[in-house]
């Protein structure tokens, strides 16, 4: 006998998480109830022997107390933007550092770079400062200033030692995500670009909920070609819809290779499904742009350097600046 | 407290090698080198199962062609999916988060606690039965999912991990703190196999470096772990796992044709004669 284990796991989406808890009380509230989501829920006099008691002290309590404190940190920083995808490796971090220093090379504006990456950092080594300190002020942490108008700030900048496993459960990320936005000296920003890990589990949950009054611009999605990335990039893009986070934008990456030595044309990642065009055909979501791929931005990556400023010419970097250019322009600043 | 809190899972008795597939980096192909190490165990006629744990994307699914299928209850367990392989010795069974979705562009919004319940399911409900080898693939990171399976298979005695890397330095960075944290977990490390070492341009046979190379080699070293060999760049590889539904060979007669088949046998060979 066998019956499908899906109504055993019940449907994985515990949308309490991000929406607000939904409850039904069995009985109308008594006299003196302190209110279902207050923090005395359940335990104020008129709790004991109401019926709604059970239902009550199992709902999250209250609203976070430090969010106003994030609210207030953040409210000097004019565009927030998320750069996400469900896959690993597409170019998160890559197009983080490209899209930060493009924006930083416009001397008037004022640019902040976060990475969310807590297991794997990769920001700073991109930037260049991987060897840097986080200082401690009264005003908070001071991020790591990668040039006068573009500050950064990643758990990198902590570690004892450069290749330290950082193996944290969600919850302790999660702490470390709050000290990023409560306590770091951001000051005036135009841009706050936030670079986050693969997945959609504590730290996409975690800034959603601790930014959402802040206001977030929007996420810029980063996919590769092939299916078997956009498939959990769907997965991303259905989870921006279900937070209510905006998406400006999809960018692909790595489309499509041309060799150095005969100039032809490959399709490494091959896109089997139509690629990221299709699938913002698809979903309705607007298409940035594709970039492709080029040997030379790795290695710069590695070394830390501005691919755009080393290889202005390269038809990758100009790629990347129409995506920048497109992007100011879905966050209204152009 | 679970009666098994401090013994080996049960439902792993009947497994004689579980090897773990783990990077610190998302998209070197920890799912490509998990797909590649069954296909290759099972046209060796071993009989093998693969459980993935990555939660939030899980790929192998669509690696396998098997994303329309689902887990099915027996009375024993959970009933991984099997995929077709029309040999007499060899077989291979899947289990994947995948398998439990309405929808497979619908996303898995879990924190931490639901995402180690999950994996203590997987471990302790799902009815392998006997297995020569048990390939576990992992997430990225060094999180709740690592921590969950160490602490699962802490009585289990797993053989090691694979690690997979590609060759630039961003991404060696992320490999060196995931070999950390096997260290500190006392996971034995199998080896270190380089992906993504190269392209061949198809028109000319010039091979560049995209991602540079010799990372992996070195990374190795630096760690005194077993170097297993690198594997190429191959679109064709990409091509067999989204066309196995419009051929009539099965995926292990066609990666046996392929050009990786006899790369991958060198760096499997390593794996299992330690």
């Amino acid at each position: 006998m066998t019956t499908e284990v899906l109504t055993q796991v019940q449907n994985p989406a515990p949308q309490d998480q991000i929406l607000p808890p939904e409850y039904q009380l069995k009985e109308k509230e008594p006299e003196h109830c302190p209110g279902p989501e207050s923090e005395d829920a359940g335990k104020a006099d008129a709790c004991n022997g109401c019926a709604n008691k059970d239902i009550c002290e199992s709902l999250p309590k209250g609203p976070d107390p430090d969010i106003p404190l994030i609210v207030d940190n953040l409210s000097n920083i004019q565009h927030k933007i998320l750069v996400l995808s469900g896959k690993g490796g597409v170019g998160k971090s890559t197009f983080t550092s490209m899209l930060s220093w493009a924006l930083s090379a416009d001397e008037d504006l004022q640019v902040g770079a976060m990475d969310l990456d807590i297991c794997g950092p990769s920001l700073p080594r991109m930037m260049g400062c991987d060897n840097e300190l986080v200082h401690e002020s009264n005003s908070g942490w001071t991020p790591v200033y990668v040039a006068d108008n573009l500050a950064t700030m990643s758990i990198q900048y902590m570690l004892p030692e450069e290749d330290s496993a950082v193996i944290w459960r969600g919850s302790k990320k999660n702490l470390l995500i709050k000290k990023f936005l409560k306590d770091v000296d951001w000051d005036y920003l135009d841009y706050l670009v936030i670079d986050t890990p693969p997945g959609t589990s504590d730290e996409h949950i975690s800034i959603n909920k601790y930014m959402k009054d802040s206001g977030i611009d929007g996420a810029l999605i980063v996919t590769t070609p092939q299916e078997v990335a956009l498939l959990d990039v769907r997965k991303e893009i259905d989870f921006c819809r279900k937070a209510g986070i905006n998406i400006l934008g999809v960018v692909e990456n790595m489309s499509g290779f041309v060799c150095p030595g005969c100039k032809h044309e490959s399709q490494i990642f091959r896109a089997t499904t139509g690629g990221g065009k299709k699938l913002c055909q698809e979903l309705g979501l607007n298409f940035l742009g594709s970039v492709p791929l080029d040997p030379r931005i790795g290695k710069c990556c590695d070394n830390g350097e501005s691919f755009l400023d080393t290889y202005p010419t390269s038809p990758a970097s100009v790629a990347v600046l129409k995506v920048v250019e497109a992007l100011r322009d879905a966050v209204g600043d152009l | 407290m679970d009666e098994n809190e401090d013994g080996p899972a049960p439902a792993l008795a009947k497994i004689k090698h579980i090897i773990l597939v783990l990077s610190g980096k998302g998209g070197v192909g920890k799912s490509s080198v998990t797909t590649q190490t069954a296909l290759s165990l099972v046209s060796m006629g071993y009989n093998v199962g693969v459980l993935d744990i990555d939660l939030t994307g899980p790929s192998l699914p669509r690696m396998f062609g098997i994303e329309d299928k689902s887990i099915l209850q027996g009375p024993a367990g959970w009933l991984p999916v099997e995929v077709k392989t029309n040999r007499e010795t060899g077989s291979l069974k899947v289990i994947s988060l995948g398998f439990l979705l309405d929808h497979r562009g619908n996303s898995v919004v879990w924190r931490g606690p639901k995402k180690t319940a999950m994996i203590k399911q997987f471990i302790n409900d799902v009815y392998w039965g006997e297995l020569d080898y048990l390939l576990i693939d992992t997430p990225p990171g060094t999180s709740d999912e690592h921590i969950s399976i160490a602490e699962q298979l802490r009585f289990s005695r797993p053989d090691g991990g694979i690690i997979v890397t590609t060759p630039q330095g961003v991404a060696t960075a992320d490999v060196r703190k995931e070999i950390n944290f096997c260290k500190k977990i006392e996971l034995k490390i199998l080896g270190v196999v380089e992906n993504m070492s190269g392209f061949i341009c198809p028109y000319c046979a010039e091979c560049t470096n995209i991602f540079s190379s010799g990372g992996g080699e070195k990374l190795a070293k630096q760690f005194d772990v077993p170097y297993l060999g690198n594997i190429p760049i191959d679109p064709t590889f990409v091509d067999m796992i989204e066309n196995q539904s419009t051929t009539n060979e099965t995926l292990v007669q066609s990666y046996e044709n392929s050009s990786l088949y006899d790369i991958y046998q060198g760096i499997l060979k390593k794996v299992i004669t330690i």
